[in-house]
């Protein structure tokens, strides 16, 4: 080939490094505005899991799969020895006032500290389930407090998220999300 | 002094915070492989730690599902497969084999294979002519200069 | 006041970093030897300036002056001396200030001794170092600063430091990896002003060269030393986790070990130049990278400096402008860098191409590994986690060729091997029978097993040996008779046989810890014993151990082999006062040439016995010892009489 092509075929070699130096950096300047420890869950789209719980308030009473289903719902995984659920519990409260029905899930907790927590808070569950050894959460994806996964009235979850509820989140996606629950 | 052969099939583990988990096996194998999978499983809300050595208390749990698991005689794929049905693909630190993921191998291997093609080429080309290393070249009284240096030297 | 000095030192700094990157560049240009002279001067006060900066900031940790915010993050008054200085570096703002005096330090140090090298070129590669000190500077007064005041709140005791920095690693460590990281900076502004210029000639390896291989020696040593930190810090008896701060210094190490050679062959040969420039842009570049990777929070790992997203955000910009404008340069400029001569398909100059090659497989193995999961997950495809088994797998694969080639290379000529190739064929037969067999024997006598994986790995090991010593041989004897050849051989051949022997103990501490390490996990009580590896542990007491800043526990065990005794081993748990989130362990290790024996204490149980861990690690001091090797090669190869300043008479002429 001429020399004029083959020397710009060697530029245009010579711009592979920069080109995908290029790349690399777009993806690193997304990752800056990312939180890099939030995880996805695996249960879009799938059936909550068979489980058995004894009710928070009345031991004696036990739940199984079916609370969870029958109208769209949130769940809500809260315990008292998170901070962020404290932060969260008295919108909660609001939302649930509004109309909005959540099944709530004391995770890996003491019976007595989250009754009295609810006492003094107020109680925002219409059910509330207790897993002190943590396995629903396990068997949920669950890895830390709070998290609420929205569910339709199948028992479908249709959605998870991580972290508080807050006028501001609720406002701008979730709400929408859970109305779109059928 | 009690003297007392502690038997190899009592086992525990901790991490770096030594938080104690106890376990019995019933073989060399079962602990193995109960080793195995908590070195290969990843806590899912620690900051890079394998089940082994985290002491989060989901770390905990985990591990304690873990093994009876491997009690109950579960294989590995089994125990892996559970675990990422419930926490996806980042609970393992293999990754899975995926287009999406083919890069990791075939990227350095395309890498491998170019660089053999322009070895292989470059010793066959023929030598270049041109070249901007006339300023290389010594003078006459620099070669003698560099004559008398290694004479020297060579004292 | 006195900290506010250290502030206007580093301001003042970063102002003469504005000078040497401006004012010697377009001397250069213009050709005005006042202009190219000031380089020299302006090198020299900006190392002043840093130095006088980082002594401000320590002098403020040595006298507790809590009203520094970072002195009262970082330090604590019960903390020991040597503690409250290493815990200058302890935090994301004064490691960066080590980072930029470290940069001062290599400037000033290329100012100074670069008696050979023609001051236009020199003024080049010192405004490209200054340009990259105002990278730094800036980062560190706009959004680091240390030296930043907690008045008018003044608290009446710092947080401590980090109960796992406080240990001698903590003194030694990020220094060292400072010194490689920055040192890479050096050929990084040599192949820069190079392509600046719009010419390469052989020289310029040369000159390069020393600078080069001074930063992989520190480097090399930096990660040995932190990998055996980590070791007999941590409790769970690993030396490495391909973390991704681990990674972040891997990478630049893999690139500069390509680099050193290619550079060899540069200088030697005349060729590979245009690779030799890419690899030192890389290398750099590789550290820049690592610094954003642990400091951004855009990768999660134990390892990071706290993060936040502006502090990522200006150091991704510094990145994009250093690697992106070089790679740019590289692209534009590169077509005026020509190798001249030619090699055969047989010959050194192939096999080194081909390890270099490899080298830089196994770099993209790893930065690929450590990006992969974000880029996955940025895609919408998922999380992924890429980790130990992964790495250690294809590590292994990566190995056999490399090793292979490597033990080839130095005993194959320049540019073409002779016509009868029979005697290195058979020579390199002997070779990989001996090393196949040693690698089978070994583990059959002294071990009770014999796993294909080890016996790989200690065949690779043995082959580089044995093509070591046999080159040392031939070497020797080619004019000679062995005693008085051996003499004759230069420093720089001792260099490369302790580098690539370095890496043959490498491969045997990996080979043997990997594949024959015991690990028990155990509940005892005082009096208690376990064998196992021919040794006895013996539990014989339980007692307080408290220090200046912790109380705890420690436990005392009687080591025998054999029903000899060995030795005796204590184990301690730490409270730290005034960090009260966990206990930390101080393993026991009794350390020997064939193995580690490490016992670890955990918490007490229910019924009162307490949680021991116990490890025998065989051979896993030749890790560290392997690398301790290869520095003390690399420092040999610097020391050569080539580097030495013979040609005062050549600097003068010109």
């Amino acid at each position: 080939m001429t020399n004029d092509v083959k020397k710009k075929k060697q530029l245009m070699t010579r711009l592979i490094p920069l080109i995908v130096f290029l790349c690399v950096s777009i993806f690193l300047y997304i990752g800056l505005f990312r939180d890099a420890t939030v995880l996805e869950s695996t249960f879009i789209g799938r059936p909550v899991p068979e489980f058995a719980l004894n009710d928070l308030v009345e031991p004696e009473l036990q739940h199984d799969k079916s609370v969870l289903s029958g109208k769209p719902m949130l769940l809500n995984v809260w315990a008292t020895w998170c901070p962020t659920c404290y932060a969260e519990h008295k919108y909660l409260n609001e939302l649930a006032e509004d109309g909005v029905y959540i099944v709530g899930m004391n995770y890996k907790d003491d019976r007595k500290k989250a009754l009295r927590w609810l006492e003094e808070l107020d109680n925002p569950y219409k059910i509330s389930l207790y897993d002190p050894d943590g396995m629903l959460g396990l068997d949920l994806g669950v890895y830390g407090a709070p998290e609420t996964f929205f569910i339709d009235s199948k028992g479908i979850i249709q959605y998870k998220h991580v972290g508080d509820i807050n006028p501001r989140n609720w406002n701008g996606e979730l709400k929408a999300v859970y109305e779109q629950l059928k | 002094m009690k003297k007392l052969f502690v038997l190899m099939t009592l086992m525990l583990s901790f991490s770096v915070a030594a938080v104690i988990d106890v376990y019995d096996f019933e073989s060399e194998e079962q602990e193995a492989l109960f080793r195995t999978l908590t070195a290969e499983l990843r806590c899912p809300k620690c900051q890079n730690n394998n089940l082994a050595d985290s002491n989060a208390s989901l770390a905990k749990d985990m591990r304690t599902k873990t093994y009876h698991m491997v009690i109950e005689g579960k294989t590995e794929d089994e125990i892996v497969t559970y675990w990422i049905d419930r926490f996806g693909n980042f609970v393992l630190y293999k990754p899975p084999v995926t287009l999406g993921t083919a890069i990791l191998w075939v990227g350095p291997g395309l890498f491998v294979i170019l660089g053999g093609i322009i070895i292989v080429r470059n010793s066959r080309r023929k030598v270049r002519v041109e070249t901007d290393d006339s300023d290389d070249e010594l003078t006459g009284a620099e070669k003698d200069r560099l004559a008398k240096i290694l004479k020297d030297s060579e004292k | 006041m006195i900290p506010e000095i250290g502030h206007f030192s580093l301001i003042v700094a970063t102002a003469l970093s504005f000078l040497l990157a401006i004012y010697p560049l377009i001397g250069a240009k213009i050709n005005h030897p006042g202009m190219i002279n000031s380089a020299k001067p302006l090198a020299i006060m900006q190392f002043l300036l840093m130095s006088l900066s980082f002594a401000v900031l320590t002098y403020a940790f040595a006298t507790d002056d809590f009203s520094v915010g970072y002195v009262a993050t970082n330090s604590n008054t019960l903390l020991p001396l040597q503690y409250k200085i290493s815990a200058v570096w302890g935090g994301h703002e004064g490691s960066l200030l080590l980072w930029s005096l470290t940069l001062a330090i290599w400037t000033a140090a290329v100012a100074v001794f670069s008696r050979g090298i023609p001051k236009v070129a020199l003024a080049r590669v010192l405004a490209v170092m200054g340009m990259i000190a105002i990278g730094f500077n800036l980062f560190i007064l706009l959004t680091s600063n240390p030296f930043d005041r907690t008045l008018p709140y003044l608290p009446l005791d710092g947080n401590d430091l980090n109960p796992l920095l406080q240990d001698v690693g903590l003194i030694f460590h990020p220094p060292m990896l400072y010194m490689g990281y920055v040192g890479f900076s050096v050929a990084f502004a040599f192949a820069i002003a190079a392509l600046m210029a719009g010419r390469l000639d052989s020289a310029w390896a040369r000159w390069s060269r020393p600078w080069t291989l001074v930063a992989w020696v520190f480097l090399t040593a930096g990660i040995a030393l932190g990998s055996w930190w980590a070791y007999y810090e941590l409790g769970w008896g690993g030396w490495w986790f391909w973390d991704p701060v681990e990674n972040s210094s891997f990478m630049p190490w893999l690139a500069g070990t390509a680099l050193i050679h290619s550079l060899a062959v540069s200088e030697k040969r005349g060729v590979f130049k245009s690779w030799t420039v890419l690899l030192s842009i890389s290398a750099f570049s590789l550290s820049l990278l690592g610094t954003f990777l642990v400091r951004s929070g855009v990768l999660v790992s134990v390892h990071a400096f706290a993060s936040d997203p502006a502090r990522g955000l200006f150091i991704l910009a510094f990145l994009i402008a250093v690697v992106g404008g070089s790679l740019l340069l590289y692209a534009v400029k590169g077509s005026e860098i020509k190798s001249r001569g030619k090699y055969g398909l047989f010959s050194r100059e192939t096999f080194l191409l081909v390890n270099n090659v490899l080298l830089i497989a196994a770099l993209l193995v790893v930065l690929i590994g450590t990006l992969l999961p974000l880029v996955h997950k940025e895609l919408g495809m998922g999380s992924i986690s890429i980790g130990v088994p992964f790495f250690n797998n294809i590590f292994f694969y990566i190995m056999i060729p490399f090793a292979i080639a490597l033990g080839v290379a130095p005993l194959l000529r320049w540019k073409k091997q002779e016509a009868d190739l029979r005697p290195l064929f058979i020579q390199l037969a002997v070779s990989a029978v001996a090393s196949i067999v040693l690698a089978i024997a070994i583990p059959a006598i002294v071990a009770d097993s014999i796993k294909i994986v080890a016996v790989v790995g200690l065949a690779l090991a043995f082959w580089v040996i044995i093509t070591s010593v046999l080159e040392v041989y031939i070497r020797a004897t080619h004019r000679h008779s062995f005693a008085s050849g051996i003499t004759k051989l230069g420093r720089s051949h001792w260099a490369m046989v302790l580098g690539h022997v370095g890496l043959a103990m490498m491969l045997i501490g990996i080979s043997a810890t990997q594949n024959y390490k015991i690990e028990k996990d155990l509940r005892m009580v005082p009096g208690d014993e376990v064998v196992f590896a021919d040794y006895l542990f013996e539990f014989e007491r339980i007692g307080e151990a408290n220090g200046s800043n912790y109380e705890g526990y420690k436990a005392v065990f009687n080591i025998s082999k054999n029903g000899k005794f060995e030795t005796v081993m204590h184990a301690e748990k730490r409270s730290y006062f005034a960090q009260r989130s966990m206990p930390m362990t101080e393993a026991a290790i009794d350390w020997g040439v064939t193995r580690d024996l490490y016992i670890a204490l955990g918490e007490q149980l229910a019924d009162d016995s307490w949680a021991i861990r116990i490890y025998y690690e065989p051979f896993i001091r030749f890790i560290w010892w392997g690398g301790l090797v290869m520095s003390i090669g690399g420092l040999l190869a610097v020391s050569d009489r080539r580097y030495r300043f013979v040609n005062k008479r050549v600097a003068k002429a010109q």
